[in-house]
């Protein structure tokens, strides 16, 4: 079977819109999955139970915990002059450096010390 | 009988007394050594490239009697049934009847599917789009086959998937459409996917500026278990429906995905990313090599198609970059156009690619969970392409 090239052009051009029309209507398809699975996430969750965004008072981090703990949760940890991705980045070298799970770690404060 | 003649018969049967008679073996011998040599040293794709050039040795060695290509043509005319190449045929024959079924490449996609993580391409869904445009690679080498080389639709259909970068689909496609060229059809996919860190960069660096290189790209958005459990079931019931004749291949990657998302499968999960997929491997690479007879390998066109492969590769890296640049102008500059060319299969050195690339333009990138979502979706657009060309050219 010969094919002429304007033929095959056709087909080509059928093949990409083939493609294209699968992989949108994939991606419709997770977006609507998204928007139902995150509207039932909302309603499960009470606004009372955000995490609030870290208040500073110039040098001191401080996070509120209002809502209930994460199971296996150690409490609250001070900042002094840390801000707190730094200090996530330090108890997780810490967790690493002595092979112990970061939830059996319990840390009070994490202050910057300068000389 | 004297014992010269006796000696005199033994050496007429020996492979070596027959090689004098046959130089296009003793050339597919050198050519399954120098395979071998670029596969255990220069170690291009070792797991499937070793089994390939194996296939290819045991076939070409005279007297081996290991494959068959006459029974296969019979069995395609209708004069043989699978029994009688059971009963007739050498070990290879046997080995070939997965391949010829399409068995082995969708138990492949089962263990890629239970290796993969779908989750940078749920939290990106944009990234299918990437993947749909380097798909571009497939269609591109179909009209050259066509319009330059005079190919047959159906060979050049099986060419055009090497542009898909896709070892088991482009082996699938191609042992349903076009069998006599299986063997140079899945050399040249898989050579072309061990050798993507050197075909992609220069292209990537032509059609992007080292300003679009440099973009960051936010992280991604966290992915529930539920969202991942879900995506294997709803692919499968969407895209089979859609396209039916891919449900072997995309029904496979979606269960053996399944298996790892559930958490409840473990076992078959680890079966299926493991042993299942080392056992089939070593078949559907061997049996592949054996198809590269001497007489039917050696022919200017495997030459064609080594070149239309590399060029479907460059295609598809354009398509993918071409549309990564149209998103990065649309999005404002927040989508870096370099994952776009991670949209050509070949997890996951095409998502390395664009991570290497990004990190060079500015060290402090990381692109390459940005690139895994374009990555894993060029392997379910390669898929669709697959179907749609055998719906197509299948009849």
């Amino acid at each position: 079977m010969r094919m002429t090239f304007l033929d095959a052009c056709l087909y080509s051009l059928t093949g990409m819109l083939v493609v294209f029309f699968a992989l949108v209507l994939l991606m419709c398809i997770i977006k609507l999955m998204t928007a139902v699975g995150d509207a039932a996430q909302k309603r499960k969750t009470p606004a009372a139970n955000k995490i609030p965004a870290p208040e500073s008072d110039g040098e001191r981090f401080v996070i509120r915990q209002t809502g209930p703990m994460a199971p296996g949760t150690a409490g609250e940890v001070k900042l002094y002059d840390t801000d707190p991705r730094t200090a996530a980045m330090l108890m997780a070298i810490v967790a690493n450096e002595t092979q112990t799970p970061l939830n059996e770690l319990r840390f009070l404060s994490i202050k910057e010390v300068k000389e | 009988m004297s014992i010269m003649e006796t000696l005199g018969r033994l050496a007429q049967t020996s492979g070596f007394y027959m090689l004098a008679f046959s130089w296009r073996q003793l050339v597919m011998i050198v050519v399954a050594c120098v395979l071998l040599y670029l596969g255990l040293v220069k170690k291009f794709e070792p797991l499937l490239l070793v089994g390939i050039a194996f296939g290819m040795l045991l076939t070409n060695l005279p007297g081996s009697e290991m494959y068959h290509p006459e029974l296969w043509d019979a069995y395609i005319a209708g004069q043989l049934r699978l029994t009688d190449i059971i009963h007739d045929g050498g070990l290879l024959d046997i080995l070939y009847i997965g391949v010829k079924s399409g068995l082995y490449p969708s138990l492949i996609f089962m263990g890629v599917g239970a290796m993969t993580d779908f989750g940078p391409l749920l939290a990106n869904p944009k990234s299918l789009l990437l993947g749909a445009a380097a798909q571009l690679g497939i269609f591109a080498a179909f009209l050259m086959a066509i319009g330059i080389f005079g190919f047959d639709p159906n060979v050049a259909a099986s060419i055009g998937i090497i542009g898909g970068a896709d070892g088991p689909t482009a082996i699938w496609l191609t042992s349903k459409l076009a069998p006599d060229y299986l063997a140079p059809i899945a050399i040249a996919a898989y050579s072309y996917m061990a050798l993507i860190p050197l075909i992609q960069p220069p292209v990537m660096r032509l059609l992007t500026t080292k300003e679009e290189r440099e973009i960051k790209m936010e992280q991604l958005r966290p992915v529930s278990k539920k969202q991942k459990i879900l995506f294997p079931i709803v692919v499968t019931i969407f895209v089979c429906l859609l396209l039916p004749s891919v449900a072997p291949l995309l029904g496979c990657l979606m269960l053996g995905n399944l298996f790892k998302e559930s958490g409840l499968t473990d076992r078959l999960s680890d079966t299926a990313q493991n042993a299942m997929m080392n056992i089939v491997t070593i078949f559907l690479s061997t049996s592949v090599g054996a198809t590269a007879v001497a007489d039917r390998f050696l022919n200017p066109r495997t030459l064609f198609i080594i070149v239309l492969g590399l060029i479907a590769f460059e295609f598809a890296t354009v398509g993918g970059l071409l549309l990564g640049k149209l998103m990065c102008k649309l999005s404002g500059g927040k989508i870096n156009p370099l994952i776009g060319s991670a949209g050509v299969s070949a997890v996951p050195m095409a998502a390395r690619v664009s991570q290497l690339e990004g990190a060079r333009a500015n060290p402090s990138n990381f692109l390459l969970m940005h690139a895994m979502g374009p990555n894993v979706a060029g392997v379910i657009g390669s898929a669709v392409a697959a179907g749609f060309l055998l719906a197509v050219f299948g009849g």
